[in-house]
């Protein structure tokens, strides 16, 4: 067993068409045909934004930038770069002005609890446009993220669709680039710019290509720990990802609701989201 | 027997929208007829859409004339011979993914799906009753036999039609799809078409393959429906991702010819077969038990 980067290499021009189709078929299937992107700058939401402008015409993509006053000004920019060269529709909705006040209210509030009030608040005002413009809210978040749990629970990570979830990040980048996402984006390193200086491999402690590489052994090829040590990483480290993918699980599922009547939401009363679509 | 034409109807389905379901069918089959095809095959549960979970037996269908779903359908199959894919339901109240072949305004055949995958994203065996029987049928085009998407990653299934005188065996799927690689088809795509493949080849049958589309709570129906002659040779394919209709002339005699120079038919022996497995299965079993680790 290798744990090469070959095995998370995809042929883009398949998974361009099928995520495409998704977008439209998932929309299409509830009655709609538009669809709102938060735009950060970032590789991901660029990604979503060029499916999304492509599975259902540019004028029928909202692109939102909600900018914060420590927001790098890159970020604004790099976005203002997806949005000229889709011509999807834009809007600028800052959140200094209403995340501030509660800032104050917490003098003492951590930087990770600002960075989830200003996803929150983020999503908010996605959730709000959806209704304004008449679509559904494109998810960014892609499967490393959503295995190590590097998100925003009711902040980042929620949506109506996400065409991402399903790629590791080198494969977003692969396909970025094969969509012809900038370059200046694809290289930049990764950040959830919700504070100066962050960036998601320093927080992660550790490389993309390093943890999709073992995510990929142990999720996708079902590999067992040791065979992962085998294959050349650290006990350590694959002790620590899957612990990780363990402890986070909570912000993949819905909350378990108290069984106590004869026939309960998501036990014994199961449909599937496009019931009756 | 003279040449037939086969058609494969690859479309997307409204979960337990049946009504919406068989105008769309009845559509196809007007496309169908104007191509002169003889025999049309919807895909698995063409009539209900596949992911039903609790809904499923509130689209239960009948399939009589008085049935408002199979009442236009057994009109249509005046001209031209149908598989269509729909979930039964017996008197007792239990439930099947079924196929049904109608021909001339009759029912000529209602296969109920014996193997129910309930593993990984399958949640059959949850929600349905496995089939108990699987027999080929007698057809204005030959003996038939028609098997349900995992029925068919069983050997055992075709194995059994071939012999009970199957020599087209006309497979329905609503598999999702998936395997993302670097390589031009999904990973489960290339495996249903090498399986596919091997068994015309191993059966010296005809057999032709109706897919879903379309997208269901994410999971991805990805068409490209099939067709393959007795000598494993693909006779036709229909397109990624999309509707549309399949078409592949079938000629019967080229079974006579590949079984001339092949004739493993004439060559298995099912009476040994049958005396191997009941020995295979005597206690203390084996083979099929494993061995514990």
């Amino acid at each position: 067993m290798t744990a090469d980067d070959s095995q998370l290499s995809i042929n883009t021009d398949l998974a361009r068409s099928v995520l495409v189709a998704f977008i439209r078929d998932e929309l299409g299937r509830h009655g709609f045909t538009r669809g709102i992107v938060g735009l950060s700058g970032g590789i991901d939401s660029s990604l979503a934004c060029f499916l999304a402008a492509e599975a259902l015409g540019p004028q029928n993509v909202l692109a939102v930038r909600m900018p914060y006053a420590s927001s790098s000004p890159e970020s604004m920019e790099h976005a203002g770069l997806v949005i000229d060269h889709l011509e999807v529709r834009s809007l600028d909705v800052p959140i200094t002005d209403m995340v501030t006040p509660l800032f104050d209210r917490f003098p003492d509030m951590s930087k990770v609890r600002r960075g989830n009030v200003m996803a929150r608040v983020r999503m908010a005002i996605l959730f709000d446009q959806s209704a304004e413009f008449d679509g559904l809210v494109i998810g960014t978040g892609n499967k490393t993220e959503i295995l190590l749990g590097y998100t925003t629970l009711y902040g980042d990570s929620a949506c109506a669709v996400n065409p991402n979830g399903d790629l590791y990040k080198t494969q977003i980048r692969q396909l970025a680039r094969a969509m012809g996402v900038p370059e200046a984006i694809i290289n930049k390193p990764p950040s959830a710019d919700l504070w100066p200086g962050q960036t998601d491999e320093g927080e992660l402690g550790t490389t993309y290509e390093r943890v999709d590489r073992l995510l990929h052994l142990l999720i996708d090829e079902r590999a067992t720990p040791s065979a992962a040590v085998a294959a050349g990483f650290e006990t350590s480290f694959v002790e620590e990802t899957l612990e990780r993918v363990r402890r986070n699980h909570y912000k993949r599922v819905m909350p378990p609701i108290a069984k106590i009547s004869g026939r309960t939401v998501g036990y014994d009363f199961l449909y599937p989201r496009d019931w009756g679509t | 027997m003279p040449p037939y034409k086969l058609g494969l109807a690859q479309i997307n389905t409204q979960l337990g929208g049946l009504r919406h379901n068989l105008a769309k069918h009845l559509d196809l089959i007007d496309a169908a007829r104007k191509e002169a095809v003889d025999v049309l095959a919807f895909p698995e549960l063409s009539l209900t859409g596949y992911m039903l979970q609790d809904e499923a037996p509130t689209v239960a269908c009948s399939p009589t004339p008085e049935d408002e779903t199979f009442g236009p359908l057994l009109k249509a199959s005046r001209d031209l011979d149908l598989l269509v894919g729909f979930v039964d339901v017996d008197e007792r109240y239990r439930y099947y993914i079924a196929a049904a072949y109608l021909s001339a305004g009759k029912v000529i055949h209602v296969h109920r799906k014996v193997y129910l995958p309930t593993y990984g994203l399958f949640d059959e065996g949850r929600f349905f009753s496995p089939g108990e029987t699987m027999r080929a049928f007698d057809t204005r085009f030959g003996r038939i036999g028609v098997l349900i998407c995992e029925e068919f990653w069983h050997a055992s299934s075709p194995y059994l039609l071939w012999l009970d005188g199957a020599d087209m065996m006309l497979f329905m799927s609503a598999s999702p799809v998936r395997g993302l690689t670097d390589n031009d088809q999904l990973q489960s795509v290339a495996w249903v078409e090498r399986v596919n493949q091997a068994y015309a080849s191993l059966f010296t049958v005809h057999i032709g393959h109706s897919v879903r589309v379309g997208f269901e709570d994410g999971m991805i129906f990805g068409g490209r429906a099939t067709a393959f002659g007795p000598a494993g040779d693909m006779l036709a394919a229909g397109p990624d991702f999309q509707e549309g209709l399949t078409l592949a002339e079938i000629n019967p005699d080229t079974v006579r010819q590949t079984r001339v120079r092949l004739p493993l038919l004439r060559d298995e022996r099912p009476d040994w077969v049958a005396r191997q497995l009941a020995q295979i299965q005597q206690p203390p079993a084996r083979g099929l038990s494993g061995k514990s680790k």
